[in-house]
């Protein structure tokens, strides 16, 4: 019973920083419909200012992943009026290359910079006391994380599904043209997206990098974890990302405590089996 | 004294025979290692390392001016390893290669080395087996038995009954669970649990509760240093094991370019291993204040180590035999000298460093973190040659 619990406990925590770190994918390339392996880079663009700013300034940790948030939003907006806008009418393999192509530009930049060690970022001490839930301890930051995530994925339900700019973007990436022709700009709903998935990328950086942490490698190591949890997920679906990052937590923790010699390969199997059944993931909107 | 002597002769007989035109020779280095991709850190403390020792003792020995010629092959590649030896050996015509970071870049030069008849120093590549394949490999690193034992044994007679051991699933890991448990069982001790971790696990909270649940009073940790070393420490220390009086012993985790990363929750965590570079002699300070006025922004860790002496002993092979292959390994075999991390010899039938292994706590030193040493077991071998 005991272990259940744990399993499920661990589980959700994992799960839940499994969902931060990759709920900007599922904007940028479940809503959006472009394939942005780039989606790591901004979260290790927002962890490497938020290092600089912690480490370096001694900013606190809450103005510092405000601040990094900011500057990686200011870095995308160019980005995207200058290099993803024509990216977009790419073919999906184009779209590979290009973004790898961007990726390994931010890897050279980072490692100039800072070096190729861990870029780690200070948090308050109070974040990492032990909490006792009876049966397990865990540390703060994961009960923090996983209010956080919870909040993060209402805001996005509402965001995508009940306001004007969600119905914009939801009409201009079924039909570009359509939604041009009723007076939607759709420019600027893609570029108001395309920003809204890089900041998601860099929160989910800095928040998750107690787990996950930042070094210039970051966006290639961790980049099958980010495809993995928005494909199971369904493209377009937030909620859909939501219940798979949960999900894959949970199997990943359980095979870890019940067949630990044969768990990464549990995990994977799993996630076959689960794409065999349902090739376009848990949650997909009808089209 | 009969090794000095047989050391000078060859001195001599090499002096003569290559004429005086030799005297104004320059005798080429090749260093191998990975300068570029993820793993670029071996490269630069190689090469940062042997720039202080060139910086400490000149460029020449006995008259002929020393060249070092560095070659990337991008992270264990064995591939790409032969090929930059092939080209260095060939065009280049390097009469010392050195370098090696990863086993498998280490073994793939041994056919060539035997058949050019040229030492090659390993500056890290830390499996025994390694010099078993060549006899021109001289070590100047480390095994993974030289301190896994050592750390088996001090546990044992500090207080350590039940030991579960956590290591990362993966061949050097395997090597120390085994070295240790072979250890800590011989000294009395039981292993209660052996884990093994894959490489890729990103969460460790699940491995916390059953080394918890394991009753053990002391974890045995083996992970690369970096990320998953960053998230094992992470998780000892937030998942309540300190404080459930689980200690903790590793061997290299607390690594000094990674150390301050790790931050407050590496404090106290207690490793066995050949070199801190807060290691107290005169030597060392030496050394880390020469590399601090060349390179301001880095530190010296035991890959810094691997490859100062290691140009130690090229300098001495060369002044000893010159650019001869088979003369140099000879004089190389039993070679002792005080390096900044204390006393060590050449073992002459391993040809692997001889060395004191440290045992070590982190602490705080004003802005940083160091292994501070506490204890240490004198003049270890290469434990697992003979396995």
């Amino acid at each position: 019973m005991t272990v259940a619990l744990s399993i499920v406990v661990d589980g959700i925590a994992y799960g839940m920083i499994l969902f931060m770190i990759s709920v900007g994918l599922s904007v940028t390339m479940g809503l959006m419909r472009i394939v942005n392996l780039a989606h790591g880079g901004f979260a290790m663009l927002g962890g490497a200012c938020a290092h600089v700013l912690t480490m370096r300034y001694g900013v606190p940790f809450v103005p510092a992943l405000a601040a990094s948030v900011i500057a990686v939003i200011v870095i995308a907006i160019p980005l995207e009026r200058l290099v993803y806008r024509h990216i977009y009418r790419f073919s999906e393999l184009e779209q590979v290359l290009a973004t790898i192509g961007i990726v390994f530009v931010m890897i050279a930049t980072v490692n100039l910079f800072l070096g190729s060690t861990l870029l780690p970022i200070r948090m308050p001490p109070e974040v990492s006391i032990p909490i006792n839930l009876g049966f397990k301890v865990l540390p703060l930051h994961r009960l923090i994380v996983i209010v956080v995530g919870l909040l993060m994925v209402t805001g996005l339900y509402l965001l995508v599904e009940r306001t004007r700019f969600g119905i914009f973007l939801r009409a201009a990436v079924d039909n570009q043209n359509t939604a041009a022709s009723l007076g939607i700009d759709t420019p600027k709903v893609y570029l108001a997206a395309f920003a809204l998935g890089a900041g998601l990328a860099a929160v989910g950086g800095i928040l998750g990098a107690e787990l996950l942490p930042i070094e210039a490698y970051y966006p290639l190591r961790y980049m099958v974890l980010f495809l993995i949890v928005v494909t199971v997920g369904g493209m377009g679906s937030i909620v859909g990302s939501f219940i798979a990052a949960l999900g894959l937590g949970i199997l990943d923790t359980a095979g870890r405590y019940l067949l630990p010699d044969v768990g990464t390969i549990f995990f994977f199997l799993a996630i076959i089996a689960l794409l065999a059944l349902r090739p376009n993931g848990l949650l997909v909107r009808p089209s | 004294m009969k090794r000095l002597c047989a050391g000078l002769l060859a001195t001599a007989i090499a002096t003569f025979a290559l004429g005086g035109a030799a005297l104004a020779e320059t005798i080429k280095v090749g260093v191998i290692a990975t300068f570029s991709g993820p793993n670029a850190i071996w490269g630069k403390q190689f090469k940062e390392a042997i720039q202080v020792y060139v910086a400490q003792h000149g460029n020449e020995v006995n008259g002929n001016t020393i060249e070092f010629i560095y070659k990337d092959v991008g992270g264990p590649n064995p591939d790409a390893s032969k090929a930059a030896a092939q080209e260095l050996l060939i065009r280049d015509g390097v009469k010392y290669l050195a370098g090696f970071d990863f086993t498998p870049n280490a073994l793939a030069v041994a056919p060539l080395i035997n058949q050019a008849k040229v030492p090659a120093i390993i500056f890290n590549a830390a499996t025994s087996a390694i010099n078993k394949q060549s006899k021109y490999f001289v070590r100047t690193s480390f095994t993974l038995w030289q301190v896994a034992v050592p750390a088996a044994q001090w546990a044992a007679k500090n207080g350590a009954k039940k030991v579960v051991t956590a290591v990362s699933d993966y061949n050097p890991g395997i090597d120390a669970e085994t070295a240790f448990g072979s250890a800590f069982e011989q000294q009395g001790g039981t292993i209660v649990e052996k884990i093994r971790m894959p490489l890729q696990t990103n969460d460790f909270a699940p491995f916390m509760q059953r080394i918890k649940n394991s009753g053990a009073d002391t974890v045995f940790a083996f992970l690369p240093a970096g990320p998953a070393t960053f998230a094992f420490t992470k998780a000892y220390s937030e998942n309540g094991l300190k404080e459930a009086g689980i200690g903790f012993i590793g061997t290299g985790e607390t690594d000094e370019t990674t150390i301050d990363s790790l931050g407050e929750q590496a404090v106290g965590l207690t490793t066995a291993y050949h070199y801190s570079d807060a290691h107290t002699s005169d030597l060392n300070r030496a050394f880390t204040a020469k590399l601090a006025e060349l390179f301001p922004k880095s530190r010296a860790n035991m890959a810094s180590m691997g490859a100062y002496d290691g140009a130690h002993l090229i300098y001495k092979m060369i002044e000893l035999a010159g650019t001869d292959g088979d003369k140099a390994i000879e004089a190389a075999k039993g070679l002792s000298w005080e390096s900044p991390r204390g006393p060590v010899s050449i073992d002459p039938t391993s040809r692997h460093v001889v060395q004191n292994v440290y045992i070590r706590r982190v602490e705080r030193d004003g802005g940083r973190l160091v292994n501070r040493e506490f204890d240490l077991v004198k003049s270890v071998p290469d434990l697992g040659f003979d396995r």
